[in-house]
């Protein structure tokens, strides 16, 4: 018995000394659900009601916030609450988009990888390095440069970058999985090679992977603001939070919540989105779970 | 002929080293052969060559023939996949070292064990919940169902090579390797685990591949014993002619080492084994 339960003792043992680490977990998990969740809900409300049509420019510009404006106007005399209701449809569609584009690329790229032996590996490695090298800022301007600035070329050009990551990632962990005994094991029942990717390999690599791919949500969600600031995202009248943040910045003193508001809107999900990721841990492997 | 035939085998690694040269032996239906050898003296590779599954960059050379009443003779050297899947788990079968790792920590032991059953039996349902029970029970584990539903990491190790050895038998091979099946577990539970698979291997018939690097322990369970050292045969035949007339200088090793043990033992409870 002994042995056994020193076996199984050790993760125990480190447990225990991360504990209040784990009870924080479950925490920070609600925190993030609640910031992402609050997000979310914005957006879905400006699917049906916004407080102005967001090309209405009637309003006095750059009004402080107040009635009916009640955050304020931009320089255009645009809604500011209208625009930010907006804005959080398309940093989800962007962060969405990206990590499902990303991650279907990124992940079948790495399972190719993964199987690939000697020269072949080689190769795959280094051109995701390279890959990987290029910043994802010069990818989408060429994608942007090539196509009309939209939304649907930044998301290209975000998921594109993302997939040659996931897809480093995913290889390295395909390879380790690859090399368990309970891989050889399923091979020796007689389980064919499409099966043990289904049954053993995916689980396996999902929990690090699903986690990456919230983070990747964050990244995607600052590198849309980012390419919108400099005029590479979706065009008026949608407005994305980057732009806001742009198109506000000449006039950061007069009106104030017009660089502030987008750009909290920004961090709230980004940081959302990451404490999402790393409470989703623990839920995505039962290894890490606590035991009963 | 016999079922397992191994004629002449080698292995290689990517770097070209010869990991296991001009190896020769050959397993009955229903009977017990043991592999002995030091760590890294490849053993494990040589289960490997039988199943097919030699590392990726490793190459065979010489013959490997299975000869399954049903299925025919099988060259396994330079087979192609689909019939090598097809073999696998019918015909022969292994029960790995390590327990832990040969279980895939993130499903449940029971769709573990169903898996197999399902593809070699066709069972759904409940048939196959009842088979899975079954098999937990063949192997003597109590409360097959609580098992079922665990993972891997929240049963015992002893526990966990049952399920392994369930897992193996799943398909009824007529070859059963087991690669040091005991090695990694406490030596009461050794014990426990030997006898299981003695009374499975008697009880269906099976034949079976017994590796290990203790002569003691493979001594006990099989017949035939072959002595590998650095991927060769430097010994091998019927059980008592290798212990009582060692001829290589390790054989003589082994045996009088085991002998000593033995000895060592009798002297400690006063000559009654208990
Ligand atoms: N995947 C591998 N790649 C390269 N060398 C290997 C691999 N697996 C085993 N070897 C080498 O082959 C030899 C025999 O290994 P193995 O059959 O596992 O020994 P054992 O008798 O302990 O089971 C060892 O020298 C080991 O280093
Ligand atoms: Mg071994």
């Amino acid at each position: 018995m002994s042995a056994e339960q020193a076996l199984i003792g050790a993760p125990d043992e480190q447990e225990a000394q991360a504990a209040p680490r784990h009870v924080s977990r479950s925490v920070t998990l609600t925190i993030g659900c609640v910031l992402v969740g609050v997000i979310v809900l914005v957006a879905v409300v400006s699917l049906f009601w916004v407080p102005f049509a967001p090309e209405d420019t009637s309003g006095r510009r750059l009004m402080p916030p107040g009635l009916p404006h009640l955050l304020g106007t931009d320089k255009l005399g645009r809604d500011l609450l209208t625009q930010l209701m907006i804005g959080a449809r398309i940093a989800l569609a962007a962060g969405a988009g990206s990590v499902v584009l990303g991650g279907v690329i990124g992940v079948a790229a790495g399972l190719a990888a993964g199987f690939a032996t000697r020269w072949l590996d080689d190769v795959v490695s280094a051109l995701l390095d390279i890959l990987i090298a290029f910043p994802t800022l010069l990818l989408a301007m060429l994608v942007a440069a090539t196509r009309a600035a939209s939304l649907t070329s930044a998301i290209v050009a975000i998921g594109l970058a993302m997939s040659a990551i996931v897809a480093r990632l995913t290889r390295v962990l395909v390879k380790r999985v690859l090399a368990h005994d309970f891989i050889t094991a399923a091979r020796t029942s007689g389980t064919s090679w499409p099966r043990v990717v289904l049954e053993h390999v995916l689980p396996n690599i999902w929990p690090t992977v699903s986690v990456n791919l919230a983070l990747q949500f964050g990244l995607a969600v600052l590198a849309e603001a980012s390419l919108s600031y400099l005029g590479l995202g979706a065009p008026p009248p949608n407005a994305s939070w980057g732009r806001m943040l742009q198109e506000a910045q000449a006039s950061v003193f007069i009106a104030p919540v017009g660089v502030i508001a987008p750009g909290v809107l920004i961090v709230v999900l980004v940081i959302g989105v990451n404490l999402v990721a790393d409470g989703f841990r623990d839920v995505a492997d039962p290894t890490r779970r606590r035991r009963r | 002929m016999s079922l397992l035939e191994v004629t002449g085998l080698g292995v290689r690694s990517a770097d070209g080293r010869d990991l296991i040269s001009d190896l020769s032996f050959t397993v009955d239906a229903g009977s017990r052969f043991g592999l002995i050898g030091e760590s890294g003296s490849g053993k494990s590779l040589t289960a490997l060559a039988i199943m097919g599954l030699l590392p990726p960059g490793m190459t065979a050379s010489g013959s490997v023939a299975l000869d399954v009443p049903g299925m025919g003779r099988t060259e396994i050297v330079g087979a192609r996949e689909r019939l090598l899947n097809r073999l696998r788990g019918r015909a022969a079968s292994v029960v790995f070292q390590e327990p832990l790792t040969a279980l895939d920590p993130l499903m449940r032991i029971g769709h573990q064990v169903a898996e197999p059953l399902r593809r070699a039996q066709g069972l759904r349902g409940q048939a196959l919940r009842e088979a899975v029970t079954t098999a937990l029970e063949e192997v003597r584990l109590a409360e097959p169902d609580r098992i079922a539903r665990a993972y891997p990491h929240e049963i015992s190790g002893g526990q966990r090579q049952r399920v392994a050895i369930a897992m193996a038998l799943a398909c009824r091979p007529a070859l059963l390797i087991a690669d040091e099946p005991t090695t990694a577990l406490d030596v009461t539970v050794q014990a426990e685990v030997l006898a299981l698979l003695d009374g499975l291997v008697s009880a269906r018939s099976m034949a079976l591949l017994f590796i290990g690097h203790d002569l003691a322990v493979v001594s006990g369970i099989t017949d035939h014993v072959l002595i590998l050292k650095d991927g060769t045969a430097v010994e091998s035949g019927a059980l008592l002619d290798v212990v009582n007339a060692p001829r290589h200088p390790y054989a003589r090793e082994l045996v009088s080492s085991a002998r000593e043990l033995d000895a060592a033992l009798n002297g400690l409870d006063g000559g009654g084994r208990s």
